[in-house]
């Protein structure tokens, strides 16, 4: 089967002042008819960006824009302003972080509503008010009929995201992109949410791009998982992988600096060391090298490539460790030894 | 070890909602804090657990007396300091310290890294002579693994977990015995979180510094934590020590935020069996009577609705304020460690 979408080195660079930007830097991955993505990564990686593109949000004077997204064989990223217009909203939609700015305060959540059914579909007023108090019920906000009326204020934050949920869904995408949809709400509420995108997601049969910084939203709801540091992907495998035998040292990093509660209490957190690069000064080589304790004097020269791993043509990382190396440094990494102790005997003993 | 630090007693905190513009009256209450109680013994890492709006922010200010209660008592090392006056407060405030959520806006933009350092020195008048407060200010900048050359660098230098770094810095300069942190990490991304938690940690194990988390992250808490309020719409609902609240939760709330904290692990997340009551928290202008969580329970029975239980010893060795407590069984479904599904 082909996917609905495919990103094919997706390259988005700013020009400012500074300097040039390259917020994302060669970014390929792709999503099937009802599967979930999951991209995780930190502030500035280049997550947002990415997805903003492919809506063809991001365009703008001083942006550069190279590579394809194919959408259901239509390239997004060449596509004219009017297709866009047309495919947004209604083949492809998207929920962003914060639900309060993202719902205009002087107009009634329901009129909102109607407003999105009646850009992309001819029907008329009652028909869409109908269809609009249908998908509030389905998001499970209660007495919709009433809350139709209702200004966004009005609403909880909860209830905001829902409705921001169902003003996605109602003209019934085939691909739903969520930037971090449940970040700004408590965690009772955003298991809610994610119930409800992992219940609609399977109803639709809708493809879904999850971008979040959450580790534990992913486990939860996706398939896939691409791993985003400084504007790439720089591992990309099946869930079960990322979190079972991840290859990348950035990826361990990140599940061993975060605390846990499946893990014992007093187990120490690992912090990546450093903070992420300047996305105008990259570092040479391996983005991730100035952080990275496994470094070797190559590692700083040569850029690596996503490449699958020996065994498994669905799991690709971006490291020049060799595959071999990197099983082991997981295992003793997971058993508990220090990156320092693990990079001794195996990085540097493995040399000589 | 065991003797209080903090003691807190029945403390409510109501904030008056008014109307009118010249004849203002007041028409309601957001009962932001309804009668907590609890201790904070010295030396200790007590925890402070809840949604948005369930007062444990508001709690954290009450300890260091910012705010003021409604009613009931706080005392620090015995003496109560919730009725004092300003000049009798000031020489305590240099004994507890916060720490605050946004390292964005709780550092002066225009002051200098040195000068924010210094400031707890001179508002207490001490460390006078400019060598000495200097080489006071670097030493701690030292101590939170910022580089000492940079004093003269201002807050927009420095990246988001530095700025964290100085906010710490900052806390422990007149060296308290207390340090209230309120959701000090949750702004901060992921691979800089680790660095503030063990930062804290060390200097806490190091200085013996009695410290108190606010989060709303639950692993960030076990984590850091001897102890764990758990606070629903301004009550504690559960109080224990952590390897307790986090193995045998006995209210059906702490149960609830349990099963609902993302956990990186597919298949504990598939085990898991979730129960997220459907709807939302109560407005704290109109909690409900009796238990606060009852509209929204999955063990909710008519006694429930009638007589508010009160906080008493359970069998995992929790303070818990439930009628019908949850079963090791019952505990070990929401947690996803039960052998039998």
């Amino acid at each position: 089967m082909s996917p609905l979408l495919e990103v094919d080195d997706l390259r988005v660079h700013f020009e400012t002042e500074d300097g040039l930007v390259k917020a994302v830097d060669g970014v390929s991955f792709s999503v099937e008819k009802g599967k979930v993505l999951g991209i995780v990564g930190e502030s500035g990686s280049g997550k947002s960006v990415s997805m903003l593109t492919v809506m063809g949000l991001s365009r703008s004077r001083n942006a550069r824009i190279s590579g394809a997204a194919r959408f259901d064989g239509q390239d997004l990223i060449q596509a004219s302003a009017e297709d866009l217009r047309d495919l947004r909203g209604n083949d492809v939609a998207m929920i962003f972080q914060d639900p309060l700015s993202s719902l205009h305060p002087f107009y009634k959540v329901g009129r909102q509503l109607v407003e999105a059914i009646q850009a992309h579909k001819y029907v008329n007023k009652s028909e869409a008010k109908e269809r609009a108090i249908e998908f509030l019920g389905m998001v499970g906000i209660p007495d919709p009929r009433r809350r139709f009326d209702n200004y966004p204020h009005e609403f909880s934050g909860g209830m905001r995201q829902r409705a921001m949920i169902a003003m996605a869904l109602v003209n019934e995408p085939r691909l739903l992109i969520a930037d971090e949809p449940t970040t700004a709400l408590d965690v009772t509420v955003q298991a809610q949410i994610l119930d409800l995108i992992a219940r609609l997601q399977t109803e639709l049969e809708m493809a879904v791009i999850l971008i979040t910084h959450d580790l534990g939203v992913v486990a939860e709801v996706t398939d896939h998982i691409g791993v985003m540091y400084a504007g790439r992907i720089v591992e990309h495998a099946d869930k079960r992988d990322i979190f079972r035998a991840p290859e990348h040292p950035y990826t361990w990093g990140l599940l061993q600096s975060i605390p846990r509660l499946d893990r014992p209490r007093d187990e120490p957190l690992v912090p990546i060391p450093g903070r992420p690069p300047s996305l105008i000064t990259l570092p040479t080589g391996c983005n991730f090298h100035p952080r990275c304790p496994y470094v070797r004097p190559r590692h700083r020269e040569v850029d690596p490539r996503l490449e699958p791993v020996p065994e498994d043509p669905a799991h690709r990382v971006a490291c020049l460790l060799p595959s071999e190396t990197r099983k082991r440094l997981w295992q003793e990494l997971s058993a508990g030894k220090a990156p320092e102790e693990a990079r001794a005997e195996i990085v540097e003993g493995g040399l000589a | 070890m065991s003797e209080a630090l903090v003691e807190v007693r029945d403390v409510v905190k109501h904030f008056p909602i008014t109307s009118g513009i010249v004849l203002q009256k007041q028409v309601g209450a957001v009962h932001a804090v309804d009668g907590v109680s609890f201790d904070v013994l010295r030396g200790e890492t007590l925890g402070i657990v809840g949604e948005t709006g369930c007062g444990k922010s508001t709690t954290a200010r009450l300890i260091t007396r910012l705010l003021q209660p409604t009613s009931g008592t706080v005392s620090f090392e015995g003496r109560d300091i919730s009725h004092m006056g300003r000049s009798e407060i000031k020489p305590l405030r240099k004994e507890m310290q916060m720490i605050f959520q946004d390292p964005y806006s709780s550092l002066n933009p225009r002051k200098t890294v040195g000068s924010i350092i210094a400031e707890p020195f001179k508002i207490h008048g001490l460390k006078e002579g400019t060598g000495e407060r200097k080489r006071a200010v670097q030493q701690l900048m030292e101590q939170v693994g910022l580089n000492p050359e940079h004093f003269n660098r201002y807050p927009h230098e420095f990246s988001g977990g530095q700025r964290q770094r100085i906010g710490v810095a900052r806390a422990i300069a007149l060296q308290p015995k207390l340090i209230i942190a309120d959701e000090p990490v949750s702004a901060l991304d992921v691979s800089i979180q680790a660095q503030i938690l063990n930062l804290l940690r060390d200097l806490q194990r190091d200085l013996g510094i009695t410290l108190v988390l606010i989060a709303h992250d639950l692993s960030v808490v076990r984590h850091m934590c001897d102890r764990v309020a758990v606070m629903y719409l301004g009550k504690i609902v559960e109080l224990a020590d952590s390897e307790t609240l986090y193995t045998r939760p006995r209210h059906p709330y702490t149960g609830v935020l349990l099963s609902a904290v993302p956990v990186p692990d597919p298949e504990l997340t598939a085990a898991r069996r979730r129960q997220i009551p459907g709807g939302d928290v109560p407005s704290p202008t109109n909690p409900p009577p009796a238990c606060r969580f009852h509209p929204r329970c999955p063990k909710v029975q008519q006694i429930c609705r009638e007589d508010e239980p009160l906080l008493s010893p359970k069998d995992s060795g929790a303070l818990t304020a439930c009628h019908f407590p949850l079963t090791d069984n019952e505990a070990a479904e929401r947690l996803g460690t039960a052998e039998h599904a």
